[in-house]
């Protein structure tokens, strides 16, 4: 009976007599959610344009934010390390491109899946070898990201806003909505499109596959970069951060791995439930329940929308 | 063509046994502990393994080894997984490692259950199986010079002087903030057994490795609850993301007190925010000491190291300097005890319950007003060293307390428990067998 009551009415009464924290509890899912979005935009780019689940998209949120800090390190302005970063990033597309992808062309999907976990291990160890393996504070001042904290009385109570979660959601928010514009409007976009739809069709009519890839990969890395910042502002850059990415795998399965704004409605659906859940119902299992409760929420929507949210419906003859 | 490919791999084969193989030689001391200066873990991994290296470099260098005998010390990467660390186990024991430092409770519990047959002494330093204290059921295992279990004592005697007395305790909150690991528990069942007895009520916080900086849950709930104090468990990327999420929900940080293991790196970045945060730990912090200054002298200015000049002396490094001086303290002993030069694990065992570092040799040792003397015996273990405040000025830490002793007559009857339930449930757990020395 106890149990029932702490399912069904505790949390609730909870939610009626302190609704302050319920509004800061899903307002810290929605930055949290803003933020897996974009992890999970990273592979969902990269899915769409060569079928390749990219297990590597982790490790480089934490490469590509240590660079951005290490370069800094080493005497580089906040400027100029964030153009060196993106040059890094865009020899790394080009690198893996050239090494990796294209020696494996028509090979078997799990083939060129195997060959992401490569660039993982890789990238970690090179990540460890320039950089030092030891946590690094994000250079969040010399990139004018905001510090402080707005607080708000509302509900009979107070609800806060770090300034640094606002502009968070709001660079996520512009960076996916140009992402879209991009992918939507721009020749290049249509390309990949293309790309997505058939890489056959879209050699037959023009389209270079290894430009695309480059492209996608280097964008991918634009994405993780951004989202390095922004994590590793909110806590530090190091290589637990890519644990977190991770999380983007329950967004995917929620969102489906194709869609732009699946990965999106994803992140949130995700960032809010989690919080939600391990705030309300996590003291009854002990707490700690975040890690998979995102897999039970993804797993449950997947009952009812296999294919995820916007995922695309593949129906194929056995 | 064949025979020049054979002939080259039997050369490189030599090559790499002779790298291999330190330990073979009869003029040395091998001592191989793990490390983690990658991963999760690795703030706290780093300046843990720049001390005790730094230090065994120091003798090398100054004193050419510990009795005329060099130190071949080695690392091995684990990353803080307890997988890699069974393996590393194996190689240090195959290598003749003369003690081992897992330097991870769960490589600690891991490896508790092979020392004794393969005679290498474990040592893990205020951490691991808290009733390893027992040297009557753990002859083959040290966790001087507190344990857990009197770490959360003296936490609870701290904020009971600061409540106005035990009694002032009962209806308070106190909330746990841990790893959702076998080291974040370990305290646990003192703060049950203390809450039972006077009357707070205990929440706990876990926190799971993969949530380490994704904590603000962890402080939506306390800020719910709204405990009275917090007392955090924490290990590598938890603690700075503790530490920040502490300030951002407002939590006062002066009822903010950690276990022994974060270090001016995890709260530096937070700066004045931080102000108050205390961090429970039995030694001192700073340069001044003479020994550090000769580590800068005769290691890092020699290129001996590649540890920062201006990390000597900080709070974590000067636990791995804590730790490397039991161990020669421990080797020195054993030479005495045995009478012979190169020493092994039994040997180092050995020196390790006759160990009895008094506050001159601290002083002899260029340390003086470090740390407390530590005393260990065939019993204990332990030492039950007291603890101090160390407490967060805005950009450095403070002695802010006395040395407060654990509260043993609480703790001992549950670590003899512990330690009698342990031998009881591993089936053929071995009975004592080994002779005490006296101390030397």
């Amino acid at each position: 009976m106890d149990v029932l009551y702490k399912i069904f009415i505790e949390p609730f009464a909870l939610m009626g007599s302190a609704p302050d924290l319920l509004v800061q509890t899903v307002w810290e899912g929605l930055v949290a959610g803003v933020l897996y979005a974009l992890i999970a935009l990273g592979f969902v780019l990269i899915f769409k344009a060569s079928g390749v689940f990219n297990f590597a998209q982790g490790i480089m949120v934490v490469f590509a934010a240590l660079t951005l800090v290490g370069l800094h390190e080493k005497g580089v302005p906040a400027w100029l390390a964030v153009i060196l970063a993106l040059v890094v990033m865009f020899g790394l597309a080009l690198t893996i491109e050239r090494v990796v992808l294209r020696p494996l062309v028509n090979q078997p999907d799990i083939i060129l899946f195997m060959a992401t976990f490569g660039i993982t291990y890789f990238l970690i160890g090179f990540g460890e070898s320039v950089f030092g393996g030891n946590p690094k504070v994000m250079i969040a001042d010399e990139l004018y990201l905001p510090r402080g904290v707005t607080d708000v009385e509302m509900l009979g109570g107070r609800v806060s806003f770090q300034h640094l979660d606002v502009a968070a959601a709001i660079i996520a928010s512009v960076m996916i909505a140009a992402l879209a514009v991009f992918f939507q409007y721009t020749r290049i976009g249509r390309a990949l499109r293309a790309v997505a739809d058939s890489h056959k069709a879209a050699l037959s009519v023009g389209i270079s596959l290894n430009q695309i890839w480059v492209i996608v990969w280097f964008t991918a890395g634009v994405v993780a970069l951004v989202t390095g910042i922004m994590w590793g502002a909110r806590s530090d850059v190091s290589f637990a951060l890519e644990v977190i990415a991770l999380k983007a795998l329950p967004v995917l399965i929620l969102g489906g791995f194709t869609s732009i704004p699946g990965a999106i409605v994803g992140g949130l659906i995700i960032g809010v439930g989690e919080k939600i859940g391990e705030f309300y119902w996590g003291g009854l299992l002990g707490g700690g329940i975040e890690t998979w409760l995102a897999y039970f929420i993804a797993l449950a929507f997947l009952l009812f929308r296999p294919q995820g949210l916007f995922g695309e419906k593949i129906i194929e003859r056995i | 063509m064949t025979l020049k490919k054979t002939a080259l791999g039997l050369a490189l084969a030599g090559a790499i046994g002779g790298f291999a193989a330190p330990a073979a030689a009869q003029d040395q001391i091998y001592i191989n502990h793990n490390s983690y200066r990658t991963g999760p873990f690795s703030g706290s991994g780093i300046p843990i393994g720049d001390g005790v290296k730094d230090y065994f470099a120091l003798l090398n260098a100054r004193d050419g080894g510990i009795g005329g005998v060099k130190i071949a010390y080695e690392e091995c990467e684990t990353g803080y997984d307890t997988r890699k660390s069974v393996e590393c186990y194996e190689q240090a024991k195959s290598k003749g490692t003369v003690i081992y430092a897992p330097w991870s409770t769960g490589a600690a519990l891991a490896a508790i259950p092979r020392a004794h047959i393969d005679k290498i002494p474990i040592l893990s330093m205020a951490y691991g199986l808290s009733a390893s204290a027992s040297g009557q059921t753990f002859p083959w295992v040290f966790n001087p010079p507190v344990t857990y279990w009197d770490g959360a004592s003296v936490f609870l005697r701290y904020i009971a002087g600061r409540e106005g007395g035990f009694d002032k305790l009962k209806g308070k909150t106190i909330g746990l903030v841990h790893l959702d690991a076998p080291f974040g528990k370990e305290p646990i069942p003192v703060l049950e057994a203390f809450a039972k007895e006077h009357g707070f009520n205990l929440k706990l916080y876990p926190i799971a490795a993969s949530e380490m900086q994704n904590q603000s849950s962890t402080w939506l709930g306390i800020r719910r609850d709204r405990p009275d104090w917090i007392y955090m468990m924490g290990w590598g990327a938890m603690n700075p993301t503790g530490i920040r999420e502490a300030a951002r929900s407002g939590f006062p940080m002066d009822k903010f007190v950690s276990v022994w293991w974060p270090g001016e790196d995890d709260v530096r970045p937070v700066g004045a925010q931080a102000k108050g945060f205390k961090v429970l730990t039995w030694h001192q912090v700073g340069q001044t000491f003479p020994a550090m200054q000769e580590i800068q002298k005769l290691v890092i200015d020699k290129g001996l190291s590649q540890t920062p000049r201006d990390k000597v002396g900080e709070h974590i490094y000067g636990k791995g300097i804590y730790e490397a001086v039991m161990i020669s303290e421990a080797i020195r002993n054993a030479q005495k005890v045995t009478g012979k030069k190169v020493v092994n694990g039994e040997d180092v065992r050995r020196g390790l319950e006759t160990l009895d570092i008094t506050a001159e040799r601290w002083k002899e040792l260029g340390l003086e007003g470090f740390t407390s003397p530590l005393k260990l015996s065939c019993a204990d273990h332990n030492g039950a060293n007291p603890l101090f405040i160390l407490e967060w000025d805005g950009t450095k830490f403070v002695k802010t307390s006395d040395p407060m002793p654990p509260v043993r007559d609480k703790v001992q009857p549950l670590i003899d428990e512990a330690a009698k339930s342990y031998a009881t449930s591993n089936a053929g757990w071995p009975s004592r067998t080994e002779t005490c020395d006296k101390a030397s």
